[in-house]
Parts: C-alpha cells; structure tokens; sequence
C-alpha cells in the first residue's frame, strides 16, 4: 500500500490561514489502513485545526468527509454539492497525494495535502511501516531472493552489499537493516549463494520515472 | 598494456606498487593541491585522486587529476556512482582520458547522509560493479554503453576497492572475484589493521587465484594517535582496529605516537611485501602527507623503480 504520515499540525494551520471554512477530506484507501488519512484521523485534525483557530479567536469551520477512494474520479464526483453550494473556500485532503490532484482536476479551489506521501511498503508491526518498492516499473527482485535492493538498499546497488555493511546494518544507520546482508543470508538459506557471484547487469531505469511520467492504459478494460 | 601508465608498468613489471591518496581541497585554492602533491612526489607510483570523498564537496577530481597530470605526477581518478548517472559518467571518463589521465578507480561513493549536503538527491544511476564493467566496455570495445562507437578509445588501467572488513565476511572474496569479472585490473583495499583477517582474506583470494587475475593492494593508513584509532574502531563504518594496536598507542608518550603508529604502518606494509597474493600498498595518509617520506623511508619502500 502507499504509506503516509500527517504534516504536523503548524503547518496545515498556515496552508488554511485565510480560510473560514474548509472541507477536510479523508480516504478510506491505504491511508485508513496506515493509521493516516481515515474518518478517525479525519476527526482527530478537525477537531485540532478549531482548537488552534479558535485559540487564535479567527474560528475555521471545518466539513468533514471521508470518501471510498480519491484515487478514483466517480468518488471525487462525489463531493460536488458540498464544494458547489457550501461555502467551502478550499480543501484539505487526507489521502495520498493523488488525491489532492484528483480534486484539484475536478474542482476550482484551493486544495492542500495534509499528508506527507512517504512510500509504497507495509505494516512491519502495530505502529511501524517500512518501504519496500520504489516502483521502478520492471520487477527483478527474484534476482535477489525475492528482496528489492532498489527501494531498500541506501545506495540502490544491484550488487551488493557494499564495504559499509556492518553487522547486518548500513553504513547509513544503526537502525537500517542492511538488506543486502538480507539477501546473502536468505539465499544461503536457500542454497542459492551462486546468484551472488554472477554481476548484475545495469539497469534500465526508462520504465521508472526517469522516462517520465508514466500511464497505464488496458484497451481490454476500456469501456 | 592496456593503459600504460606508470602504476601499470610497475605492477606488470613484478614490483611491489605504492600507491598514495591526495583529498581535493573544499575551495579553489590550486596551490593547496601543489603543496600536498610535493609531499608524494618520488615516493609513490601513482595517487588517488578523491571524489568529494564522505560526501563532502570538493574540487573536482577529474581536475585535481588533470593538475597532477601537468606537474608530472599520475593520478589514479576516483570516481564514484553517487553523484552522477551514466551519461554524465561516460562523458566524464572520455574527457578525462583527452587530458591524460589513465587509471581510474570505480567506487559506489559515501552515501550524502554522511556529507555537507546531506538534502542532496542521489543518482545511483550504475553501481561500482556496472561502472567497472562500463570502463571496461569502453576500452575493450570502444563502445558506449548505448554500442555507440567511440571515435578514440579511452584505454583506462582500471581500479576497483575491496573492503575484507565488511559483513558477510564470507561474501568478500565473492564480491572481489566479482569486480575482477567485472574488469578490475587493480585493486585496492579498505584500511587495514585487523592482520588476521586481512591474512584469511587473502588466504582465501590466493586459493580462488584472484592475485593471478588482478593486482591486490592492499590499504594502509597509519595511526596518528591513540584518538585517532578509537574514533576509527568506533565510528567509521567497515573499519576493524583491534585493541591491541590501540594498547600499543597508548603504551608510548603523547607525544611519540605518531612515530609509533609509522611504525605499526611500515611493519605492516613490510608483512605485506612478504604475503602472497599482495602486489603493492596504497597508503592512504590522510592530511598526513608530509609523514609520507618518513612512512616510505621507514617502511623499505624507496626509491621507487622506473618501470620504463
């Protein structure tokens, strides 16, 4: 899933700060999974962000919705009647930051992420997230005991690990499990070590985002 | 001869190499480099030049090599895979080799976490390995990595680095073995001060006959102080200092350990001449450069020979 983490609280309040009344927006996709942009985390910034104004004596009225998905523009269609006839000044959206963009290409107001959009990875434990695919776009982690090197090693080395392993650590951090040891370890395990020996070949980096923006288009789905 | 530079003719030849380091300066300051090359002059085979080393920045290193180049030194060009993507790298070895410069040594790079610019974007583009086989392509084939023909081929000596102190321990061989397929004709290693384990690594390059395939040099930077040596046994990633050289420093005055830590140094390059596999040293005195004669000198390393 795409993980997120919310900005903190000071600077949401500045993106909003010459707004009356805003639609604060939530998603029920990943971000709800990740503990991040969902109807409990939509709940929980409202309710600070009139907290901090009223405090300020400047009231914000805060709207609050949490839509299916934002990733999706039938659920964005969705927020029309509030957007045409409310009052609303501008938006705060709770989800990754396709959503913001998917709002902002349906309606004409300002619209502000509220979140930070960190990576694409999963729930390690209760409470902690890790990366583990930078969606390069051409998928070689079988190369590598089924590991991706790319997103989860600091250097991205298709052949490592480098001289700054240490203990199954990187060089970068005490904290940053070095996943080229990783590698080594797993295909020891499985009697692979000879995938170590052989080089890997340079990479073509033209499907990941260094040949552009990318677009999938499924002619078997289009309608 | 691939290349034909002097660090070559000299390993070709069977001698026992010396290399030294030479760390750009962090500003334009030219006479800085002249001043630190002096030092070297006479008393190594070549000097690597870095490449905004632990991320730092510095003068470039294809320039600091080309100064080298001009007042009759030669420059093993450092070249690291963070800081630049493939085009930006082909592009640099073939001006690099226009101005002279005939060994190059392939490096992933310190991670700009480390550096002044830690907000830096990373490339990471090819990693040591690929950019070892990049050089080799161009000078084997004549080709870019695109097969774009080359017009004029840049016949490069090339460097690799080899850390014996790194984990898994038992990949390190593995992963030397690797960069010599790769096309590493010379290499050169992390600092050494654990002996026993840098013994069984060689140990187990000789008996994978690595030493056959590639010239192995092996890494030395003295110990100036019994500071120095803790922060590099306690901060510096992939660095093995045992205790008992630190016993040692301590053992002497303040004021005599930096005489103590050359002569730890020059003991250990005198084991290395002995020790099979080993074709030379690369000391790495880092702004330490004007100890360099007392090193050599204490070490039995001089004069050096003219390969011609």
């Amino acid at each position: 899933m795409v993980v997120a983490e919310r900005k903190p609280i000071q600077e949401i309040l500045a993106m909003v700060s010459d707004f009356k009344k805003i639609l604060l927006v939530g998603c029920k996709g990943c971000v709800t999974v990740c503990c991040a942009g969902g109807t409990k985390e939509v709940g929980i910034l409202a309710s600070a962000l009139r907290i901090a104004r009223k405090k300020e004596k400047n009231e914000l009225e805060v709207v609050e919705h949490t839509l299916e998905r934002q990733c999706d523009p039938e659920y964005i269609a969705q927020l029309a009647p509030m957007l045409e006839n409310d009052g609303i000044e501008a938006v705060v959206s709770m989800a990754c930051s396709v959503g913001p963009q998917f709002i902002a290409r349906s309606y004409l107001l300002p619209v502000f992420p509220a979140l930070n959009t960190t990576f694409t990875g999963g729930s390690l434990e209760h409470g902690v997230w890790a990366e583990f695919c930078q969606s390069c776009g051409n998928c070689v982690i079988h190369n590598f005991g089924g590991l991706c090197p790319i997103s989860r090693c600091a250097k991205s080395l298709m052949n490592g690990p480098c001289g700054g392993s240490s203990g199954g650590k990187c060089e970068i951090s005490p904290e940053v499990d070095c996943v080229w040891h990783l590698i080594h370890e797993r295909l020891k395990a499985l009697d692979r070590l000879d995938m170590m020996r052989t080089v890997f070949p340079i990479k073509d980096w033209s499907t990941s985002r260094d040949g552009g923006p990318r677009k999938i288009t499924r002619e078997d789905l289009k309608l | 001869m691939k290349a034909g530079s002097n660090l070559e003719k000299v390993l070709t030849a069977g001698h026992f190499a010396v290399s030294g380091e030479l760390g750009p300066p962090r500003g334009a300051d030219v006479e800085v480099i002249k001043k630190k090359a002096e030092h070297l002059r006479g008393l190594v085979d070549s000097i690597n030049v870095t490449d905004n080393q632990t991320s730092v920045v510095r003068m470039g290193s294809m320039a600091v090599s080309k100064i080298l180049v001009d007042i009759g030194l030669e420059p093993n060009y450092q070249m690291v895979c963070r800081d630049r993507n493939r085009i930006a790298m082909q592009s640099d070895l073939l001006g690099a080799y226009g101005l002279g410069i005939r060994n190059v040594l392939c490096l992933s790079g310190d991670h700009n976490k480390f550096g002044d610019h830690p907000q830096a974007k990373n490339v990471f583009d090819l990693d040591s390995m690929q950019l070892i086989s990049t050089v080799k392509k161009m000078r084997d084939e004549g080709k870019l990595l695109s097969g774009q023909e080359c017009e004029g081929v840049a016949s490069f000596f090339i460097g690799a680095a080899s850390n014996p102190f790194g984990d898994p321990f038992e990949f390190r061989v593995t992963r030397l073995a690797k960069k010599i397929d790769a096309g590493a004709d010379f290499v050169q290693t992390q600092c050494i001060y654990n002996m026993d384990k840098f013994r069984e690594f060689m140990r187990l390059a000789v008996e994978e006959g690595l030493h056959e395939k590639c010239y192995i040099m092996a890494g030395v930077t003295p110990l100036k102080s019994v500071g120095m040596a803790r922060y590099m046994q306690k901060f510096v990633p992939g660095m093995d200092v045992p205790d008992h050289y630190i016993e040692r420093l301590k053992g002497v005055d303040k004021k005599d350990q930096a005489k103590e830590g050359i002569k730890i140094a020059a003991e250990q390059i005198q084991e290395f001449k002995e020790m099979k596999g080993v074709a030379g040293v690369h000391i790495m005195a880092i702004e330490w450069e004007h100890k360099m004669p007392e090193i050599c000198e204490t070490a039995g390393v001089l004069p050096r020979p003219q390969a011609d």
